[in-house]
């Protein structure tokens, strides 16, 4: 139990869910020979990651879009995922070097369950005399075919700024427990999860373990249930939130959208994405109380400051809607998660181990994508030689990064030949405004719209996936710029 | 530049029959390139005195060095130098044998280019390694890819309406198939309607497969000397050598906002420097014939313009007029080009020459053109924006 000890909170937030949807009736429908109970469950659509992307690429993006190019003097990283690439290497090392974030920043590698996210992020809120830190979430669970998991669960990443200064949010209060209540589990090695009947999770669980977490946590703050104005409770079963809210006081209207609809359940960031959810939506003085249930239970209490209003006009709203049409082909959502053996034919019979000496000596243009910038003629440049491509000058080149860089298609096309766990292969010539380019990779194309002169952004990705040895190869691609908000006020 | 025009002579050639030779590989292909050359020649084997040989793609061919190339001619004891220049290596190896002569080091020299690429087990060409640094973040693209990028390129600078790029194209590569028909030697001897080629499946838009070249097995091979000494051996219709120029990219393309996309870069470096040394004033009006790297229909589009022939956003109207076909007012690729005698790699710029060498000694047969007098080839290694262009001239020998 902590009380209003610090004036420890939450600064900014972002969020990433992949662009990829599987349509859950699609998943259904895959399944209506063997297991036809399913259909019920065939409602909306579910995100998961594309062949590119994992907890560590969600994890970059999601932090980018807290930190927004602002400078991050954080003292401190903090990545929490049941699904980190990297059991040995440590995963949160390679977030913050993607994010440029200062050689001297702490960085640790959270896990153990699901509710790692929240538990980080109060031990993050905890850590005054630590000044500000980040937190960021990020999981990709695999889900076994046929299984109700499969329904249900998503992917994404969610981030989280703390300190004590600027925050939008303040920490009024935390409480946790802790119980050896098994409703899933998952072994060091094991790709899917293994639970236990959902009645018994429901009743001796969710409806018995939160109140017991809950009711402590509003005594000690000296607040009553129908003073919170946002109740974020995670968890795939539909109504557990409104069900929760009804036995703890918790006005109806309190309970936060937990993303069934669009996202699914994605574990470890679930309750930072309701979290951000209501950040997005909160006035000043409004309450907020965040849980994380798994082998007991997080409680976070936040309150809304007067800083929210600006950073709400500032930021807008929080979108978690794709850019991508919903998937109906149930067997990209396995080949995705690598759990089809497809006959890609000889090409793809390719092993090209990344040196790790030339990784390190070329990190901060791989994982930083940064460029050089001629001190002679002031060219931009990628990648970065010894010698300037303009001007022909030797001396060492400063650097600038790319990542948020305007940058348009100067030549593409769509390369069916080459293997490509998604043909086909879009790629091209990058022109950024800053006058570097390169060629990369150009993902979430749409045929129509795509051409020459086309706006794009940038997004941390796997290159290639080294199916001998698992030391993937990241790199950042080009995608089609996102909308604004008055570009699609003119459409 | 002093260049190197008429100081050497060609006078012997070889090449082997190109496709999927399954009946044999490298060793045997180079051995039968070398004997038709050293018979056209007519001297013997131990009068060659230096050989530069050519195979691009090491890891399905024989491996590094010129050893195997030692071994698969029985050549021992005499200076062989292995080179590789990516699709330009059958030139890189013709310009190592001429400079030889040429700087009268030697009097015989032999240039030899082989590819087996039919060992891969499936189509196209292999992604090799592009180092560790490019391979960290360069994409793993096609060559057909790599190509087409001068398609969107190309639209971007003159607008060119799709359909109207893409009939040009297409007509490129009709006309090379009319011409491959009548070589006996090439892999692709079949002529291919309007229809079929506009409707084949996409490989790298806009390219379908009938824009990509043949994916071949052959070799090719070239004995030089002086004229001087061709003439003592009984020579009398010289072919020599009249231009031979190599262009690289430094990064200018790939890395700056220089380039466009509409062309390649390096094809008018070369060119230039090749009119200058061959003294050509005119290419349009003085070439007889040219023998280009039509490894992608684009390519043979925009190399129109870059060596010259077409002006700047012409080359679509001159495509679709007829004017590179065989009866049209600068034949191109008359041998059916890579397009249709195929493209062994190493072997292609050896070929090229080859075609120029027949038609100026009048040995073409059905496809002889009349009275040729100067045959340009050009040979590209690597991609539009990261490559090198070769171009040779070779022609006849004035007195």
């Amino acid at each position: 139990m902590s009380g209003n000890t610090s004036e420890q909170g939450i600064q900014s937030c972002g969020i990433y869910i992949p662009a990829q949807r599987i349509s859950r009736k699609a998943v259904a429908q895959a399944h209506a020979w063997s297991m036809p109970s399913l259909r019920g469950l065939g409602r909306g659509a579910r995100s998961f990651c594309s062949w590119d992307e994992d907890s560590i690429t969600m994890a970059v993006e999601a932090l980018r879009d807290c930190l927004r190019g602002e400078p991050a003097a954080c003292n401190s990283l903090s990545f929490a995922s049941t699904t980190a690439p990297f059991a040995d290497l440590q995963n949160a090392s390679i977030v913050a070097r993607a994010n440029n974030l200062p050689a001297n920043t702490r960085t640790q590698d959270t896990s153990g369950g699901t509710r790692a996210g929240i538990s980080t992020l109060i031990t993050a809120l905890h850590s005054a005399s630590a000044g500000e830190s980040l937190v960021v979430a990020a999981d990709n669970r695999k889900t076994r075919p046929g299984s109700v998991q499969e329904m249900h669960y998503g992917a994404g990443a969610a981030a989280m700024r703390i300190g004590s200064d600027n925050t939008i949010a303040r920490m009024l209060a935390a409480h946790s427990t802790n119980s050896e209540f098994v409703d899933h589990y998952r072994p060091q090695q094991g790709d899917y999860d293994y639970y236990w009947e959902e009645r018994w999770i429901r009743d001796e669980g969710y409806l018995k373990i939160v109140p017991a977490t809950i009711n402590p946590l509003l005594e000690q703050a000296g607040i009553d249930a129908s003073d919170i104005q946002h109740f974020c409770m995670p968890g795939y079963m539909p109504r557990i939130g409104a069900t929760l809210a009804k036995r703890l006081g918790i006005a109806s209207e309190a309970v936060v959208d937990n993303l069934a609809a669009e996202v699914g359940d994605t574990g470890t960031p679930q309750p930072l994405l309701m979290l951000a959810l209501a950040l997005s939506k909160a006035k000043p003085g409004e309450k907020i109380l965040v849980v994380g249930f798994g082998a007991g239970c997080d409680a976070l209490l936040l309150e809304a400051t007067e800083a929210i209003v600006d950073y709400q006009q500032q930021r807008g709203p929080v979108n978690f809607n794709s850019n991508l049409p919903v998937v109906e082909h149930y067997n990209k959502l396995l080949a995705f998660q690598d759990m089809l053996d497809l006959d890609w034919g000889i090409r793809s019979e390719t092993d090209n181990r990344v040196a790790m000496t030339q990784l390190y000596r070329a990190q901060d243009q791989i994982t930083g994508f940064q460029a050089g910038v001629c001190p002679s003629c002031q060219a931009v440049q990628f990648p970065i030689l010894s010698t300037c491509v303009k001007c022909g000058a030797t001396e060492p080149m400063t650097r600038q990064p790319l990542a948020d860089a305007p940058a348009k298609v100067a030549t593409f096309t769509s390369d069916a030949l080459q293997f490509y766990p998604s043909p086909p292969m879009y790629w091209g010539l990058v022109q950024f405004d800053n006058g570097a380019r390169l060629l990369m990779e150009m993902i979430e194309v749409n045929p129509e719209t795509f051409d020459t002169g086309s706006p794009l952004r940038m997004v941390y990705r796997i290159k290639q996936q080294d199916q001998q040895r698992g030391l993937h190869r990241y790199f950042w691609k080009a995608a089609p710029a996102l909308a604004t908000a008055d570009q699609e006020g003119d459409a | 530049m002093k260049g190197i025009k008429d100081k050497v002579a060609i006078i012997g050639m070889g090449c082997t029959e190109f496709g999927e030779r399954w009946d044999c590989g490298t060793e045997h292909l180079a051995a039968e390139a070398f004997s038709e050359a050293l018979n056209d020649a007519g001297i013997e084997k131990d009068q060659i005195e230096a050989v530069w040989s050519g195979s691009a793609l090491d890891a399905i061919n024989v491996g590094n060095s010129a050893i195997p190339t030692a071994m698969a001619l029985r050549l021992e004891g005499i200076p062989i130098t292995r080179v590789e220049n990516m699709c330009a290596t059958g030139t890189e190896a013709l310009r190592g044998a001429a400079y030889a002569v040429a700087s009268g080091a030697v009097d015989f020299a032999m240039a030899i280019g082989v590819e087996k690429l039919k060992d891969t087990g499936y189509g196209g060409l292999p992604a090799p390694t592009k180092g560790t640094l490019n391979d960290l973040w360069f994409p793993y693209g096609s060559a057909p890819a790599g190509f087409a990028q001068l398609a969107s390129g190309y639209r971007a600078r003159y607008g060119t309406d799709r359909d109207e790029l893409k009939r040009a194209l297409a007509h490129v590569s009709w006309k090379s198939h009319q011409n491959g028909v009548s070589n006996p030697k090439a892999h692709l001897r079949k002529a291919i309607d309007m229809d079929t080629i506009l409707g084949a499946p996409i490989i790298a838009e806009p390219l379908g497969l009938f824009d990509c070249c043949g994916v071949s097995d052959g070799a090719a091979c070239a004995i030089v000397t002086t004229p001087e000494i061709a003439r003592s051996l009984g020579k009398t219709n010289l072919v020599t050598i009249k231009a031979l120029q190599l262009s690289l990219s430094a990064g200018r393309e790939s890395a700056t906002s220089d380039w466009d996309g509409s062309y390649v870069r390096n094809t008018r470096i070369a060119a230039q420097k090749a009119y200058t040394e061959a003294d050509i004033k005119n290419p349009r009006e003085e070439l007889s014939m040219m023998e280009v790297h039509d490894c992608f229909s684009i390519t043979e589009l925009v190399t129109m313009e870059d060596l010259g022939i077409s002006k700047d956003g012409e080359a679509v109207k001159d495509v679709l007029d007829g004017f590179y076909d065989a009866d049209g007012g600068l034949p191109c690729q008359i041998d059916g080009g890579l397009k249709c005698f195929g493209h062994p790699i190493a072997a292609s710029g050896l070929r090229m020459t080859y075609e120029n060498y027949l038609q100026l000694l009048g040995r073409a047969g059905e496809r002889q053109l009349a009275d040729p007098r100067l045959g340009l080839s050009h040979n590209l290694g690597g991609v539009p924006y990261n490559g090198v262009a070769a171009i040779s001239i070779v022609g006849r020998l004035e007195n």
